[in-house]
């Protein structure tokens, strides 16, 4: 399966109607007047589209990946044909559409699950299939993510989350899927439709996976609740989980002072303090929360002042920086260091979280720095500092092989100990002489570590640069 | 319910199409079905004190029996609380994972034996199914084993309903007795159409009288069984002993097989009442 691409342009839609008109898909325009209530048939595509159906490939996709087949169908005349491409086909990546109601949309509460037959040339996992997404903000899309087909016709149950919601919806179907291994197949839908089964039940919606998750975040940062699922128990006694959109969802926060949560599921922080944000969906308290601890404002590090040609930077947004291979070496098998960086406001900061070391290399080019003798960087520690901190940085030269190792480097150690300006939550400036190291005209490597069993765990790390005053 | 049998799928949808078929042709689909006909009230627990289940009413089985009951269930069963109780007019059999003296699952089962034991009736329950992979509730009639001297299956067992978590749509009745017990035993399954047993009550019953036993579920007449339903020379023994009442929430077993990492623990079966009519 190839991660297909399902984003589209507005400009991208009209191309996509263009080609409908092209292909001539058959419709009705028989309205005889706009009704009260909108139509509750049920009827997506049995043997030819439904009233008011359209057919609208993705701008990206192949679209003549869709076509009725009168030859292979579960019953009647025709199915709906899906000739998913071969990896590099000039005419699309993959194969993926909506297929929606342009006469208004349809009142489905009464319905429980869109289901339908379907058959593939081969063993196939189609990556999303479900309805709800009509080009506009597709309030109630829900995907069947991995739909395993197999070359029999099989009856296969898309639940609606919450039927209640969908009053008038316009996206009766949607699909994208892309080679397997490389090699595009076929598959053909039939009978598909909006039921009432009755057998569908167990309801077990879950945001964030399920998972309770915590974060320490600052005023002014959005997060998104991702991970939004509903599971049922099929009346096969199987249980099925779709990815449902946020509208579904009615998400509230323990403490909308310190954090608020929009009905689409994101979160704005807005104070100090803690907040936990939680869900539910059709009155069922989803798994899974969401606890913002808000240190409060965010301190920005000092802005730096010296003159940019007096500077190398290796991490900054007020210098242009030097080429950087990585700001994580992530080592094996000792280092526990993860990153968790983040920007706010366009300022990007390095995250440092279960810190022991962590290196940064920037050997492609390696930095001359026989005339910037001195190295700056801003530290901030969140929460606490460890009774026992204790912070080494070593500054590695490459020697003449400009690579790490190979027994021509040398090194300089710079010890930050525990002291009265080492504090939490507020910006340090560390600044060391690098006069210890010569040559340093092949400087390709910081590494920042816990010394003497120091317990600190996560910090935040910007500005540091090489400079000469 | 006995050492159970184990059907296998193609076997019992077998069964299931041959008695569709008997279905179809005896019963008529009309609204003038007369699915019950006895209607004096001799027995019942509505279950209205909250609480330990009514004593004079109901003893308990605790323990694991012999090989999981005869079936290799898992459960061990307790009298506590935990996984028997009464509360807002309901009797409530609740299987829970924990650990427990040996077992991993508890759970609960109450019989009227020795207390309140009849030969024919009307016999029903309105029940509340659990659902998941591996649980096995039942309601069943067991004939009275004259102080341990008639054994199993000659006593005659009357399955009112047994039902698999992982089918949550169907409802199986049976008869067990010599000659057609265990994997042989005479049973008919129920689908129930666009529903399922777990989301709401069903009333199971059935009516029993000489040399024949109905089948129903609500309104539903949905099987018979009489002696020529019976192997060639097998014995009908439902015209002689008084049976008891049996009322229990299995956790895997022969029948249903093991829970799975999907089911969903505590599970409940929810009565609202039990009546015996003649």
């Amino acid at each position: 399966m190839k991660t297909t691409n399902k984003l589209f342009s507005k400009i991208a839609t009209p191309l996509a109607l263009l080609i409908l008109v092209n292909l001539g898909c058959e419709r009705d325009i028989s309205d005889e007047a706009v009704q009260a209530t909108f139509s509750t048939n049920q009827t997506v595509f049995s043997d030819t589209f439904s009233a008011g159906l359209e057919y609208y490939p993705y701008a990206d996709s192949k679209f003549e990946a869709f076509s009725v087949d009168t030859q292979v169908k579960y019953q009647g005349t025709a199915s709906m044909r899906f000739d998913v491409p071969n990896e590099g086909d000039r005419n699309g990546a993959y194969a993926g559409a909506i297929f929606r109601d342009d006469n208004g949309g349809r009142d489905l509460s009464k319905y429980d699950a869109l289901t339908f037959w379907a058959k593939a040339s081969k063993a196939a996992t189609i990556n999303d299939i479900g309805f709800g997404q009509d080009f506009g903000q597709n309030k109630f899309q829900v995907s069947k993510r991995g739909l395993r087909l197999t070359t029999n016709w099989v009856k296969y149950t898309i639940p609606i989350p919450d039927a209640s919601k969908l009053k008038q919806e316009k996206g009766m179907f949607w699909y994208a899927e892309g080679p397997e291994n490389g090699d595009g197949y076929s598959f053909w839908i039939d009978e598909l439709q909006f039921e009432k089964l009755g057998t569908i039940a167990q309801p077990r919606p879950s945001i964030l996976n399920g998972d309770n998750i915590s974060v320490n975040t600052f005023i002014g940062v959005n997060i998104n609740i991702a991970d939004l699922n509903q599971t049922f128990n099929l009346g096969t006694g199987e249980d099925i989980s779709i990815s449902s959109a946020p509208g579904y969802f009615v998400f509230s926060s323990s403490n909308p002072s310190v954090a608020n949560v929009s009905e689409t599921g994101v979160v704005e922080v807005l104070s100090a303090g803690s907040a936990v944000i939680t869900s539910t969906l059709g009155g069922i308290v989803a798994k899974g929360s969401l606890t913002i601890n808000s240190i409060g404002s965010f301190v920005f590090a000092p802005t730096p002042t010296r003159a940019p040609n007096n500077v190398v930077s290796i991490f900054s947004d007020h210098y242009t920086n030097t080429p950087v291979d990585f700001f994580n070496g992530y080592w094996q098998p000792y280092q526990t260091t993860q990153s968790a960086d983040f920007s706010i406001l366009g300022d990007n900061f390095l995250n440092y979280t279960n810190f022991n070391f962590v290196g940064i290399q920037f050997a492609n080019p390696t930095l001359n720095l026989t005339d910037k003798p001195n190295l700056h960087f801003n530290m901030y520690i969140p929460n606490q500092v460890p009774s026992n901190f204790d912070f080494l940085v070593t500054i590695v030269d490459f020697g003449p092989d400009k690579v790490n190792g190979g027994g021509d480097d040398t090194r300089q150690q710079l010890f930050v100990r525990k002291s009265p300006s080492i504090v939490a939550d507020s910006w340090i400036t560390i600044e060391f002489s690098l006069n210890g190291l010569t040559p340093r005209n092949n400087v390709g490597l910081i590494i920042f570590e816990n010394i003497n069993f120091s317990l600190l765990r996560n910090l935040y790390l910007d500005n540091i640069y090489f400079y000469k005053n | 319910m006995n050492i159970k049998n184990k059907f296998s799928i193609k076997f019992l949808a077998k069964y299931f199409i041959l008695l569709g078929l008997i279905f179809s042709f005896s019963c008529s689909n009309d609204e003038s079905q007369t699915v019950t006909t006895m209607n004096e009230l001799v027995w019942a627990d509505e279950f209205t004190i909250d609480g330990t289940p009514d004593s004079s009413k109901w003893n308990f089985d605790i323990g694991t029996g012999q090989n999981g009951w005869g079936n290799n269930e898992l459960q061990y069963y307790t009298d506590r609380l935990q996984n028997i109780e009464v509360k807002n007019g309901m009797l409530h059999i609740k299987a829970v994972k924990e650990s427990y003296l040996g077992s991993s699952y508890t759970s609960a089962k109450m019989t009227t034996k020795g207390i309140f034991e009849q030969k024919y009736g009307r016999y029903e329950a309105k029940i509340k199914l659990p659902w998941g992979q591996g649980l096995w509730p039942a309601f069943w009639l067991l004939g009275d084993d004259s102080n341990g001297t008639v054994i199993w299956p000659q006593i005659g067992e009357i399955d009112i309903m047994e039902y698999r978590g992982q089918q949550p749509t169907i409802t199986h009745g049976s008869i067990h007795g010599p000659g057609y017990s265990a994997g042989q035993a005479i049973t008919k399954s129920y689908t129930l159409p666009n529903n399922r047993f777990d989301t709401d009550f069903h009333i199971f019953g059935i009516e029993w009288g000489p040399n024949y036993i109905n089948y129903y579920v609500d309104d539903v007449l949905y099987n018979q069984i009489t002696p020529k339903n019976l192997p060639v020379g097998a014995e009908w023994v439902f015209n002689d002993a008084n049976f008891y009442i049996i009322l229990n929430l299995a956790v895997g077993g022969s029948f249903v097989g093991s829970p799975n990492t999907q089911t969903v623990f505590p599970q409940e079966m929810i009565v609202d009442y039990i009546r015996v009519y003649k």
